[in-house]
This record gives C-alpha cells, structure tokens and sequence, in this order.
C-alpha cells in the first residue's frame, strides 16, 4: 500500500495541468470542483499510505521511492525520491487534509471572482509543492519544493494585484523569503562540502564530518532559512503583509501549511541540530522573542486578519522554540494542532468578512453571533482552543511545549507562559470585537457607510468550518502528555530518539504544569471579558508602539530602505552619469581622435599605397639580409 | 650553348626593377597594369631559372599557379578600369582619389 505514495503529489500535480488549459472552459465553479477533487484523492492516498506505514513494524517504519536520477555529476548524485516516515507522513496527512477542507471553502469564498480558475492553478500547484518539500528524501528536491511554495504564496499574496498594497505585499514576502532561501542555499553547499551528499540518511550517517562548528553553522543557516518561510525573528514582517492575499490562502498558506515549513525543515535536521548545544540556544532564543514580540503586537492590531496573522507568527515562535529545546514531538504536535484551529480561524474570519462585504476592522464589527450562528460556533471552539483552554487541542498542545521547555530551562519557561496570557488575551479581544458588544457595522461613520444585514456563508463554507472545529475540539487526543502508547509520541518518538521526552519531569510536576497553563488561559480570557466585552474604543490598551509594530518596519526603512535608495541614487546619478558613461564616452574620443589622425595615410592615390608596399618590401629585405649577414 | 643562371637572374631583377620604378612613376592606369605583369613575370623568370639550377620541377609548377592568378587578376583589373573609363574619360589612377580616408 506504500506504493500509492506517489499520487499524494502527483494528484494535485494533475489538477494543475488540467486546469492550466480547461480552467476557463470549465469555469466557475467547475474548475473549483476540479481542484478540490484533486486534493481530496491526493488525502485518500495520504490515507492509505498511512495505513500502509502503519503496518510496519516500528523500526521498519520508512519507505524510499525513487522515481530518476535528477543529477549526477562527479560526486553529486541527486535523485527525485519520496521518503515516507512518521515525520513526512504526518506532515502529508495534515497538509492534504487541510488543504482539500479549504479547497472545498475557497468554491465559496472565491465565488464571483475574475479570475476564479486561476486562484484554483496556484492552490493546486502549492498543495504539490508544499507536497514536494515534505516528502523529498535529499535537500535538494526539499529545496526544489521550498522554492515552489514560496513562489505559490508570492501569486496568492499577489492575487488581487490591481490593489497595489496586495502587489507589494507579494514582493515583501518573496524578498524576505528569499533571505532565508540563501541561508538554505548556503547550508546545503556547506552539508555538501563536509559530507559529499545532500541525501538525509546520508548526511545523517556522515555528520560526525560537519564537526561541532561546521553543525552549528549548518543549523543557523538552516535556521535562518526557517526564519525566512516561517516568519520569524528578524524576518517576520512580511507575514502581517501577506494577509493582502485571499483569505483562503491566509488560512491555508499563512497560517496551517507553508509557514511551518521551516519547523519541519529543523525537525527533519534534527541529527544535525543534535550536534550543536549552542545553535539550539540559538532556536530557542529566536523562536520564544518571536512568540513574545509577536503575541504583543497582535495585542493592538484593528484589522482582524492581522491579529491572527501575529498569532501565527508567535504560534510558530512556540514551535520553534519547542525545536529548540529539542522537543520535536511536541512541535509538530503543535503544528498539527495549529493547522486545525488556525484554519478553523482564519476560515472564521474569512467568513465575517464575506459577511460583510469585505470589512476587516475589528472596530466595525461587533454582535455578530446572533447573524452568522454558525461562524460563531464554530469560531468560539477555535477561540477556545488557541487560547489554551482545557481539553480542547491548544491546551494540550501548548502545554506539551511549555513542559518541555521547562524541563530545559524554568526562565524561558516563565516567558513562554506570559506569551499564553498574551494569547489568551488577544485572542480574547479579537472574539469579543467581532462576536459581541454592539453590531458598529450598522453606524454610518464619515468614510463608511452602514453595511446591510450580513448573511450566513454557503454550505461549502460552513462544511470546513465545522469539519475543522471537531478537529480543534478533538486534536489534543493525538498528544495527551501521560498516554505514550498511541497518539504522535508513540508514533514519532523512535524516529527523534528517547532522550528528548520530558521523562524526567515528575507527575505532579506535568500535572501543576498543565493547571498553570489552564489559569494562565482563564486568565487571560476574564481580562480580556473585562476590558473588551461592551467597549470597542480603549486607545491606552492599543499604544502606538505596538501598533506600529513595535517600529519594526520603520527599523528596516530607515536602516536598510533607505540607505539603499540613497546608494541606487548615488549610483543613478554619479556613478552612470560619470564613472560608466565616463568610461564609454572616453573610449568613443579617444579612437575618433587616433582615427582622425591616422586616416591621412589613406590618401586614395595609388601610387602612395604602391609606394607602401615598396617601402615595406625594401624594409623587410633589408631585414633578412641583415639577419643573413650578421648571424 | 645555354647561359648560366645569374644572368636570368639579373635579368629579371632588371625586369622586375623596371616594372617596380614604372608602377611607381607613371599615372596611367594601363601602363601600371604593364608594369605589374612585368613584375610578376620578373618572379616568374625567377623561380624558372632556381627551378632549373636546382633541378626542382617545384619552381616551373609554381609559375603555372603565378599565371593562372595574373590572369585572373587581370581581369578583375580591367574590369574595373573599363568601369572606370565608362564614367570618366580618362585613365590616371590619381583622379580616383576619392576612396580616401
């Protein structure tokens, strides 16, 4: 059964080269239905992989399929192989579950759209991708897959490119993921320098050649690179930016796939980051000062979009900083549980803003829980579960996290906690803008007119909405922290090794861990019950700082924009104007002056040339005799 | 009854001289014509009388390729002055001057 591995990318492959050419023939919502049939087979394959791998005994749980090979040259030897183990699978099986819910919620959404067949292209072509990245068994191919997403979410960020915030948006994601492209460039020369292959078991075995230096630098590089795709410190901005793009894409891109493609990339290296102590520091760091800055942020944001987009950037901080302290089991059960409630959200919130007519501000919201009793069900279990209320899937999935990172270090620990307030809080906040209080989209303000009523979404958005709603309900199952038996500690465990488990940490210890997390989100919630519930208008709660991105933005402008404007002016004007055009300008004078001198000797008389000729002749004899006679 | 070999010789440098001074002094197109043919025979002379000091058949072969390429030469010469005279009544090469730099 293993052997169906190979339609889980080739599927959605498929949909894209059939809607290429039908896409417009097919139309709205034809085409949609094309590309959500597609994912959806590319699920049931995951499926029956799954079960395949199941089957296995434990240690014999990984399956290489190769297709060609793609290069070799000397001693490179890149093949296009599929490698399906705990960790691909479990990736696979999200990524293609997700993917088809929000498949099926963009027939919907996208509804009405001009370019409704196009929107289905790109999803299709990214679900492959994002496919491609997971199940390569070499870096290269990884990279082949990391390049195609971000070129996906570069076209969905971009996708209304008549906007032109949304045009700009999709060049600030590609640049900033480029950044990180080239940490991920330079690691794989460094992985091939030291150990003469990009396969992973290869690498893996010969990784003892890296040396602890070599592996740090590796795993910073590679950090970097994850740093760039799943926007974090100091490569975050672009993410808030991207929710320019439809909100499908938010949901399916920007919040439950692409972006926690750099934790799988450090998941998968996990050998290589086993080498150096230093650079897991590192991770730690950089992933819990993402957490913190960006639940901050998310604190003050108006747009509701944007709040979940800083909730995402600080949910993957939690992941990171889990790889960090060397919980990997811990971050993907994270990342799986993120996908479900994130989607669930971002799908949420895609349906208010449907609701009404495409408004995002928070501060126009309000009351909508009597108008849209389905988004609001489903909404609050999301709500729920991000905030890390007991037993949905965020309690337990952060909770996993925060013990472990405990059991490192109780100081890292302590802030990871605060960022759960923070959560709680924001989260909070964002329910009660939208959900209660009074309906602020019925008054007429100056630039806006009041909405009308707003309306409940079609069926086929409601579907995915409940679809994922059990799964956030439900999602902490596939982690409890004191069952090891089933769930993804018994099933990616053998694959991260023993000694990573918080085994150490007593009973008691997990039990008060998990009742500090739970009054930490209650907390947060009462506060936020408090401040948010009736008022919409609290400047204090909302400084300037925070909403500015704690000047972030205006950092990189004013230290890199700028500067760099000033240097493409100094070029423009001095530097072409007088170096490079100095230079070809010179060089034109100078033959036109040796020229104008030089074509006297073409008089046009013959008997000058014959009179040459004589000339050279005599000269050239004169020479041979001489050589003749004095040797 | 034959004559020895440096006298072709001098006769040719004194052949070839003649031609080389004519090509050089004279304006008339046709009489420098004249003169190059004279030169080339000069070499021609040259490599027959080598051809027979040295007992090399090489030289006489060389001066079949020498005339068939005088010839030839000849041809697109005349070609061009007669071009020339169509245009022009006259034949100094120092009238077409225009071709200068």
């Amino acid at each position: 059964m293993l052997h169906v591995a190979f339609l889980m990318p080739l599927l959605p492959l498929i949909g894209f080269v059939v809607l290429v050419p039908l896409g417009k023939r097919l139309g709205d919502p034809l085409a949609g239905w094309v590309g959500t049939a597609a994912v959806t087979g590319s699920f049931v394959a995951a499926c029956v992989t799954f079960a395949g791998l199941q089957a296995r005994p434990e240690a014999a749980r990984q399956f290489t399929q190769t297709f060609f090979s793609w290069i070799g040259v000397g001693g490179l030897q890149v093949k296009a192989a599929l490698v399906i183990d705990p960790l691909s699978m479990t990736m696979c099986l999200f990524v293609t579950g997700v993917s088809a819910l929000i498949h099926l919620y963009s027939i919907g959404y996208m509804k009405g759209d001009r370019e409704y067949t196009k929107f289905f292209i790109y999803l299709n072509l990214f679900v492959f991708s994002m496919l491609v990245l997971v199940l390569a068994n070499n870096l290269l191919v990884t990279f082949v897959g990391w390049e195609g997403v971000g070129l996906c979410s570069y076209w969905l960020v971009a996708f209304w490119h008549e906007r032109d915030s949304a045009a700009s948006a999709g060049k600030k994601a590609f640049i900033y993921n480029r950044i990180g492209d080239a940490g991920f460039l330079v690691a794989m020369f460094l992985i091939f320098s030291k150990t003469g292959t990009l396969d992973y078991a290869s690498v893996f075995a010969h990784r003892a050649a890296l040396g602890g230096g070599g592996a740090t630098a590796a795993g910073l590089l590679l950090l970097l690179a994850a740093a760039g795709k799943s926007a974090q410190i100091p490569l975050f901005n672009w993410l808030p930016d991207a929710m320019e793009g439809p909100t499908p894409v938010s949901a399916l891109i920007h919040a439950a796939t692409m972006v926690t493609a750099g934790v799988y990339l450090l998941c998968r290296v996990h050998p290589i980051l086993a080498l150096s102590p230093d650079g897991r520091w590192v991770i730690a760091g950089i992933g819990l000062a993402t957490a913190l800055v960006a639940a901050t942020i998310a604190c003050a944001q108006q747009d509701i979009k944007k709040v979940l987009a800083f909730s995402t950037v600080s949910q993957i901080g939690y992941m990171v900083l889990a790889v960090g302290t060397g919980a990997y089991v811990a971050a993907i059960f994270l990342m799986v549980a993120h996908a479900f409630y994130k989607g669930l959200l971002f799908l949420g919130a895609g349906s208010v803003i449907h609701s009404l007519h495409d408004e995002q501000d928070l501060k126009r919201m309000g009351g909508l829980a009597r108008w849209l009793p389905w988004t609001f069900a489903t909404f609050l279990v999301g709500w729920l579960a991000i905030a890390g209320v007991p037993p949905l899937a965020g309690f337990w999935s952060k909770g996993d996290v925060l013990a472990n990172v405990y059991a490192k270090s109780p100081a890292l620990w302590a802030v990871g906690l605060l960022t759960a307030l923070l959560t709680a809080y924001y989260m909070s906040r964002l329910f009660f803008l939208a959900f209660t209080g009074d309906a602020r989209w019925q008054q007429a303000v100056p630039q806006h007119p009041a909405l009308a009523e707003p309306h409940e979404s079609p069926w086929v958005m409601r579907l995915p909405l409940v679809v994922l709603s059990v799964l956030a309900l439900l999602g902490g199952l596939l982690g409890l922290p004191w069952v090891h038996s089933f769930g993804l500690t018994g099933w990616l465990g053998p694959m991260f090794g023993p000694d990573l488990f918080t085994s150490h940490l007593s009973r008691g210890a997990l039990v008060s861990l998990d009742v500090a997390d739970g009054v930490v989100a209650v907390v947060g919630l009462s506060v936020a019950w408090r401040l948010w519930r009736r008022r919409a208008d609290q400047p204090a709660l909302e400084p300037a700082f925070l909403q500015r991105v704690w000047y972030w933005d205006d950092f990189y402008d004013a230290a890199i924009g700028r500067p760099g404007e000033a240097l493409a002016r100094f070029s423009a004007t001095v530097i072409d104007t007088r170096v490079i055009d100095g230079a070809v300008n010179g060089v034109a004078t100078l033959v036109r002056s040796v020229g104008s001198r030089v074509r006297r000797v073409q008089s046009g008389y013959v008997r000058n040339y014959a009179l040459g000729i004589a000339l050279g002749l005599a000269a050239i004899i004169a020479f041979i005799v001489s050589r003749t006679w004095w040797s | 009854m034959s004559l020895p070999g440096p006298w072709y010789l001098g006769l040719a440098a004194a052949l070839f001289g003649i031609g080389a001074i004519g090509l050089l002094i004279r304006r008339n197109v046709l009489i420098m014509f004249m003169c190059i043919e004279l030169m080339l025979n000069a070499a021609n002379l040259t490599f027959v009388t080598f051809a027979r000091m040295l007992h090399d058949i090489g030289g006489q072969a060389v001066v079949f390729f020498v005339l068939v390429v005088a010839a030839a030469e000849v041809v697109v010469g005349l070609g061009i002055v007669v071009a020339i005279f169509r245009r022009r009544a006259s034949a100094t090469a120092d009238d077409f001057h225009i071709l200068k730099g």
